[in-house]
């Protein structure tokens, strides 16, 4: 269907390699540029770095997966022994660390959104292409530097992903671990706040010709609202993080009763950015998904103009929800951020409609892409509602800091993952030019799946039982440990997952099933140029009158119908 | 989807929010009728029913939002249930299905109903949390330090004190069916001060006292423990709620301020409790501007 497209072929297979998952590094199609390690280290074009960070990204995901199956394995006993409660506490501050600052962010801001945002719009490049490779060595050294403190002699951060002053100030956690956590999420942010101008300005200024605001897919528009929320919030959190370097080691006392400063003044700074960054997180992995569901079921997204207002309406809640983390502080106006809280479930609630309405009257193909893209929408369902418990302040009090929230957030998170799979799935034909296997993609799907339902459920029960988070043992409470049990054998199922999609990468590589320009009659614009794409991502463009060029093009006899279905009228055609 | 979760039955987008106490008692009841009429076949859902009279609010609301989750929840997994297994392609069907993408009224719908839902967990929420936070003339004061990794009680006006760390364990003894005030501060980082069968939980944080108020309803002892991570011996730093009748409350603070010679005694309910202060600084509570 896209032999018609008149452009050079490329196939020469020598010079066209697929990404090598061990390095990250893309041969590409450059003929005169370097290749290898250097061209990794110094190639500037965005969907080098788009694998470099998706690698990286993983990477860390299967690093605090790691940390996440040794919490899991010490919580199966009551008093168990496996690691000290210092390393405990080291593991659990750096499976959170890793996972919300070093996986899911990174994967979601810069991974995917690098490689994808300018070749769903029909640009050659990002807007700041040199700015786009700084960020991705920050966030690199970042990442280094923050695991490093398991090699110093104190150990690494032990005070939780979320550093609540005045435990992370230097009387209560001296160690240079602390030290390595601050300057990593210094590293990290300005990456991300580099990133975020990067999107901005490429989705403001880089559009192709006839690529309106309102023909831009929904993932791209998500990375719009993506990027300016990361704007708004990730200065907070790096100022935040430089006042309490300067109170560790400066004498100041922003955070220190004993000079005169408030420790909840931390608590502010980091949800002003916290609770922004969990839709950080989640705005891009809702695009993929969309783009799934579309693909998936034949048909354009179902409301899409409604799905763009409900991401903006997200993106202006978000950033007036974040004392509902402090609900229990006794210092907020609880029935403002109660309301807001609440309030943010209905663009929410919006999306989630127009997902099951754009599988409605399709043709839905149950490939691992899309079932992953299902395992996100019932995973995220849980997640979602479970939120608007947690959003009701009395039922706040007696579930804060308890498995009941830990249970939550990784409903949310674990969808989130689900999502980012299904997205893995759906690209990475475009990204190496060759084919997933799928039966090992619907083994993965099946134990993570699973995996994540057993995992959270019994969380949830344990956490309505008054078991708080952040427990290296339960002398007190053998009756819970039957739930540890369960949740730690979801874990294992979850771990088991990953190695399905490890195999499945490594095998997918021996046996190169090429993948074509678009094996999946899929919709965007990227999927009308060759996969891999060439070193300027296009040689030439179909007109663009919708959200979904490649699809028009492809089939004009099947545009999308307008509402009550006429068709609609074309401008320009 | 015309079943609304039944704590947004009776409510409209335009109701006030309650002025009075009587008011809100009012329609806390209207909101929770379904649940009375419902009586003890509404499942605790893995919640605790609660031993204060706050907790029993909250455990209500509890119920009201399970509630209201399955059935919203409900609607939501069998429309998409159905979504996934009435359309799936058949094997060999490359035809393309009709490219509808917008359905207003439909949109419409589903943007008002999740509102209305929402304004009606709204307001069940403020009734409730008006009453747990509220913070009536109390008959007894317990002023409450935390500090790595345990748990003081003092009674002011008294000489009871109890101090304890981690696996002691100590004993907060507070009398039934009397309105107690707690006084909470931390000495040192930031603790969580939860109690699982009251339904509640407080942080305690230097620098700045928390106030609330319990109403026990029923006796017992029960176990609690600090729910915000505190450093190395979090997962240990427990307490215990000792609720007994007034009369015993009595007693026990006066022979507290009798035996003002001996340095420990042993409590009725077994809790080493220790007269004097043995040294833990108090940070005095000082207003910093945020509440």
């Amino acid at each position: 269907m896209t032999d018609v497209i008149d452009r050079p072929v490329n196939l020469d297979s020598d010079d066209q390699g697929p990404v090598n998952p061990d390095h990250g590094h893309d041969h590409g199609h450059d003929h005169h540029g370097p290749s290898g390690l250097v061209k990794w280290m110094t190639s500037t074009d965005h969907k080098v770095i788009g694998i470099s960070y998706t690698v990286t990204s993983l990477t860390m995901m299967i690093i605090g997966g790691a940390f996440a199956e040794i919490i899991r394995a010490q919580l199966v006993s009551p008093t168990s022994t496996l690691v000290s409660f210092a390393q405990y506490n080291e593991l659990f501050t750096m499976h959170g660390s890793v996972m919300i600052y070093l996986f899911v962010g990174p994967f979601a801001f810069a991974g995917l959104a690098n490689y994808l945002v300018p070749l769903q719009i029909g640009a050659p490049d990002m807007a700041f292409p040199r700015l786009n490779l700084l960020s991705y060595w920050l966030y690199l050294c970042g990442s280094l530097v923050m695991l490093s403190g398991f090699l110093t002699s104190g150990g690494a951060a032990n005070f939780g992903w979320v550093g609540y002053a005045p435990l992370s100030n230097v009387t209560a956690s001296p160690g240079s671990g602390a030290d390595l956590w601050i300057v990593a999420l210094m590293l990290t942010g300005f990456s991300a706040i580099f990133s975020g101008v990067n999107l901005v300005a490429t989705i403001f200024y880089l559009r192709a010709p006839g690529m309106t605001l309102f023909r831009m897919p929904i993932f791209t528009w998500n990375m719009l609202i993506t990027g300016i929320l990361i704007l708004l919030a990730f200065p907070i959190l790096t100022g935040g993080l430089v006042m309490l370097y300067c109170d560790r080691h400066f004498g100041t006392h922003i955070f220190t009763v004993s000079g005169g400063g408030v420790p909840l003044l931390w608590q502010h700074i980091f949800w002003f950015w916290g609770h922004p960054e969990v839709y950080i997180l989640a705005l891009p992995m809702f695009g993929m998904v969309t783009e799934v569901f579309a693909v998936f079921s034949k048909k354009p997204i179902f409301g899409y103009r409604g799905m763009v207002f409900a991401t903006i309406s997200i993106g202006a809640l978000s950033l007036g929800v974040w004392a509902h983390h402090m609900f229990t502080t006794g210092a907020v106006l609880l029935p403002f951020f109660s309301a807001m809280s609440l309030l943010i479930a209905v663009p929410t609630g919006i999306k989630m409609f127009n997902w099951i309405g754009t599988m409605w009257g399709g043709k839905v193909t149950y490939s691992t892409s899309m079932l992953m893209a299902m395992g996100f929408l019932f995973t995220f369902l849980v997640g979602g509602i479970t939120g608007i418990y947690l959003a009701s302040p009395p039922i706040d009090f007696f579930t804060h800091d308890t498995y009941f929230v830990v249970a939550h957030f990784h409903s949310v998170v674990m969808a989130l993952v689900l999502g980012a799979m299904s997205a893995i799935f759906l690209w990475f034909p475009k990204m190496s030019g060759i084919m997933l296997n799928e039966r090992l993609g619907k083994f993965q799907f099946w134990f993570l799946f699973i995996g994540t339902q057993v995992f959270t459920f019994p969380m949830y029960l344990v956490g309505l039982k008054g078991m708080p988070r952040r427990m290296a043992v339960y002398p007190n409470n053998p009756s819970w440990q039957s739930l540890n049990q369960w949740a730690s054998v979801g874990a294992l199922l979850i771990g088991i997952s990953m190695v399905f999609f490890i195999v499945n990468a490594l095998y997918s590589f021996k046996k190169r099933v090429p993948a074509g320009d678009n094996p999946w009659d899929a919709q965007t614009l990227e999927w009308y140029t060759s996969s891999p794409p060439p070193a300027h991502n296009f040689v030439s463009l179909p007109p663009i009158h919708s959200e979904r060029p490649t699809w028009d093009y492809n089939h004009p006899d099947h545009l999308s119908l307008g509402h009550g279905n006429k068709e609609k009228a074309k401008a320009g055609s | 989807m015309s079943s609304l979760p039944p704590s947004s039955d009776s409510l409209s987008a335009e109701h006030p929010l309650p002025a009075t106490k009587n008011k809100s008692k009012k329609l806390l009841l209207v909101l929770l009728a379904p649940l009375a009429l419902a009586g003890c076949q509404v499942p605790s859902f893995g919640g605790y029913k609660g031993v204060t009279k706050t907790a029993n609010s909250t455990f209500h609301l509890w119920q009201g939002f399970n509630l209201a989750a399955i059935v919203v929840g409900g609607i939501t997994l069998a429309v998409m249930a159905w979504a996934i297994f009435a359309y799936r392609a058949k094997k060999g069907d490359g035809s393309i299905p009709k490219q509808t993408q917008y359905h207003i009224p439909l949109e419409v719908t589903y943007t008002v109903i999740p509102i209305l839902v929402v304004v009606g967990l709204f307001v069940a929420t403020v009734v409730v949390e008006n009453q747990v936070v509220a913070d009536p003339t109390p008959s007894a004061t317990i002023n409450v330090t935390a500090f790595q990794w345990g748990w003081k009680f003092t009674y002011p006006g008294t000489k009871a004190v109890v101090v304890g760390q981690t696996t002691a364990s100590p004993i907060m003894v507070m009398p039934v069916n009397q309105d107690v005030r707690i006084n909470l501060v931390s000495s040192d980082v930031i603790h969580g001060f939860y109690i699982p069968e009251f339904n509640f939980s407080r942080f305690a944080q230097p620098g700045m006292v928390n106030t609330f108020t319990f109403h026990a309803n029923n006796t017992g002892l029960y176990s609690a423990q600090c729910s915000q991570l505190c450093g190395l011996y979090h997962s240990l730093m427990y307490f215990r709620v000792d609720v007994v009748s007034p009369s015993q409350y009595q007693a026990w603070i006066s022979s507290k301020n009798a035996s003002t010679s001996a340095r420990t005694a042993i409590a009725a309910n077994g809790a080493i409790v220790i007269q004097d202060n043995p040294g833990i600084p108090v940070i005095p509570s000082h207003s910093n501007g945020a509440q």
